[in-house]
């Protein structure tokens, strides 16, 4: 055996190495007094997390794998890293004077967050499917702890488990779905399975098929799309609010990077076989999750089942397969984690009797009461519904002109309808906001300096990548180029 | 030598097994077993496979699944028992704060 | 046609697992009666668990001592490869990385003390 000093590749990875010695940091701080107030390891994980979208940003433009190609620098990893700080840095600055209300200051809070960013920036970067998976595993077991905060209410140990128990059930499916590509094809590294199923006769492998349809199933689990979506509301629920924004937006994105360099990646030559599958499930994704979110009543399942709905039409864009469809994915991510992020965060701030304002009730006349929280949650919900001049009319015109540019009318026809249909539930919240007295006891809000710069970032992000996408387009443009020239 | 053919099959039933285990039944630890079995269901297919393809690779993920589904132990315990100290039970069918 | 054997596969799983759930009730007489189903005690209904009830606070330590198990898994390749290592020059660079490695497995073990996951009272 012939050993030589191994090649580290350490500029592949320093946004990560960054997140990481800033989790480390935070453990360590976290060990020493004040025990009541952890404000300082939100702080710390923030600069952490600033540090690494500054790595990121002085990165750009470069392309390079290491660690034998497992990890990859490339524009794509670029910008879900950015996504993911900022995602994250949104739910910190939510999640600080939240959680100190709810009396569940803990740094593991922090930290746990920390290293759920963490897993999403492998996703992303990742280009072995081991890699992908240790990323979302790391992602996940974070996620089910942090779903489970609320250590004794109840429906958060719920979440917890319902989130735990069907996230690790995808996981063996989207395990032995790389087990099998493994048999199929001898390798898990992406650029290799690539060359492997350019030799014709590999491509028509049944285990290979197996493989995809189990990783695939994975997937669906990790962005909620049905008919694998049964966790989503229920575990939006229960989640602390700071929480499931994080699930809505981070660990989507992630899933939806792993699954764009997956399928768009090594798989795009079995296009054919999975195309139908990806069309049906995008199909049913977005009906299924508006026609139910018209039926909730509690706002956290309205945004679940909204969310779903949203899953959908970016899985269109995974069906169309062009530069176009997924550069259109990655500007909704984008557009998506900010809107969403806004919508949560304005919910979590929301009070009454001392529990969280989640009712549809508890909104009914809330423009009198707080009038800038009742105007920042009707911009955010313009935004989902799409209503230009806002991120959510750019990303879903984007998104449907891909799908008719490239030929799926039928596709783009039912996503328009369902985005008419999607414009109800969030209207009638509007309504309830500006057009309905005050009822009961009334709703107080708990604006610390932290949430209001997390809300500004939001609002900020939402109104201008509705005014002036190009530059953002431009990015995405770029940064599906690795695999879709 | 055995076939490796022998042990796909054999890691394809104890998948399916592990599978149906988490449909039916409704004690969280029992469901998180099967679970687990499903996770060596695919160890043994990665060993099967690599051993075929004559690599390391598929021993080397086997490392890291084994450390993964420790840490899946140690969350999923740690969920269970924070459940048990509030209701003193467990059982998947008392999950029902939260219906659709 | 190409996905014939794999659906065989699982079909087959299925079926092995169908069977051991359906055999039993199918075979086996089910006549059950009040006193049958009550769990036997000498004719008396129990009162507790027979072997008592396991007290929480040792999952703690349970859940540790997997963590660190496994984690040890790491070393024992590790081990049969370091002479390699050092014959080909590298020992250093073989016995710092495993330092390193174990540094953050203390890292952890700290933490879990310094949090009081190690205390059994």
């Amino acid at each position: 055996m012939e050993l030589a000093f191994p090649v580290i590749g350490w500029r592949v990875i320093t946004p990560m190495l960054l997140v990481t010695g800033t989790g480390f940091a935070c453990l360590l701080l976290d060990l020493l007094p004040p025990k009541e107030r952890k404000g300082h390891v939100a702080a710390v994980g923030l600069l952490g997390l600033a540090l690494a979208g500054l790595a990121t940003g002085l990165l750009w433009g470069q392309r390079e794998t290491a660690f034998r190609e497992m990890v990859a620098l490339d524009e794509f990893a670029l910008f879900f890293n950015l996504l993911f700080c900022v995602a994250t840095g949104l739910v910190l600055l939510l999640s600080h004077g939240y959680i100190r209300r709810q009396g569940i200051e803990q740094g593991e809070y922090y930290i746990l967050v920390l290293f759920a960013a963490l897993g999403m920036m492998l996703m992303a970067a990742g280009t072995d499917l081991l890699i992908i998976f240790l990323g979302l595993e790391l992602m996940s077991l974070s996620l089910y702890v942090l779903a489970g905060f609320f250590r004794t209410r109840p429906a958060s140990n719920e979440s917890a488990m319902k989130y735990f128990l069907l996230g690790a059930f995808a996981t063996g499916f989207f395990l032995y779905g790389i087990a099998l590509i493994y048999g199929a094809t001898g390798t898990t590294s992406l650029p290799r399975l690539a060359e492997a199923l350019a030799r014709a006769e590999l491509g028509r492998d049944p285990l290979l098929f197996a493989g995809l349809g189990l990783l695939l199933v994975g997937f669906g689990f990790k962005i909620s799309s049905v008919p694998f979506h049964m966790w989503a509301p229920d575990v939006y629920e229960g989640a602390p609010t700071a929480i499931t924004a994080l699930i809505a937006t981070g660990s989507k994105a992630a899933a939806f990077a792993a699954l764009l360099r997956v399928l768009l990646g090594p798989m795009r030559g079995l296009q054919p076989d999975w195309l139908v599958l990806v069309w049906i499930l995008a199909a049913l994704t977005m009906t299924l999750g508006n026609v139910v979110a018209i039926a909730q009543s509690n706002l956290k399942r309205m945004l679940a089942y909204s969310s779903i709905a949203h899953v959908g039409y970016m899985l269109i864009g995974v069906v169309v397969g062009t530069q176009l469809g997924a550069a259109a994915v990655l500007y909704y991510l984008a557009a998506y984690t900010f809107m969403t992020a806004g919508a949560f965060g304005v919910i979590l701030l929301l009070e009454r009797r001392g529990a969280e304002a989640v009712q549809l009730g508890d909104y009914a006349g809330l423009a009198a009461r707080h009038p800038l929280l009742a105007l920042l949650l009707a911009l955010f919900l313009l935004s989902l519904i799409g209503f230009p001049p806002t991120a959510g009319f750019v990303g879903k015109f984007y998104l449907f002109s891909a799908a008719i540019e490239a030929g799926y009318v039928g596709l783009a026809i039912l996503a328009v309808l369902n985005a008419v249909i999607a414009s109800y539930y969030y209207l009638r919240l509007i309504v309830y906001m500006y057009m309905r007295e005050p009822e009961g006891e009334p709703v107080v809000a708990a604006l610390t300096p932290a949430a209001g710069l997390g809300l500004a970032v939001a609002v900020w992000g939402t109104l201008h990548l509705g005014l002036a996408p190009g530059p953002l387009i431009g990015l995405a443009q770029g940064a599906v180029g690795p695999f879709l020239p | 030598m055995v076939p490796v053919g022998y042990y796909t099959t054999l890691s394809a039933v104890l998948f399916t097994i592990g599978v149906v285990g988490v449909l039916v039944r409704r004690n969280p630890l029992v469901i998180f077993m099967s679970i687990e079995l499903m996770l060596n269901a695919a160890n043994l297919a990665f060993v099967a496979f690599g051993r075929e393809a004559g690599q390391l690779d598929g021993q080397v993920i086997v490392f890291f699944v084994m450390t993964v589904a420790a840490a899946e132990v140690a969350v999923g315990l740690a969920i269970i028992v924070a459940i048990f100290r509030a209701r003193q039970r467990i059982n998947v069918d008392d999950l029902n704060l939260m219906r659709w | 046609m190409q996905y014939v054997p794999i659906l065989m596969v699982f079909a087959f799983a299925a079926a092995v697992a169908g069977l051991m759930l359906l055999v039993p009730r199918l075979l086996g007489p089910r006549r059950p009666s009040p006193v049958k189903l009550e769990a036997f005690e000498c004719g008396k209904p129990p009162l507790a668990l027979p072997e008592g009830r396991f007290a929480v606070k040792f999952s703690v330590t349970a859940i540790m001592f997997i963590i660190f198990d496994i984690e040890l898994m790491f070393v024992f390749p590790w081990v049969v490869v370091y002479g390699e290592f050092v014959r080909a020059g590298l020992g250093p660079f073989a016995f710092f990385a495993m330092l390193f490695y174990l540094a953050v497995l203390m890292l952890g073990l700290l933490y879990d003390w310094r949090k009081g996951g190690l205390e059994w009272e």
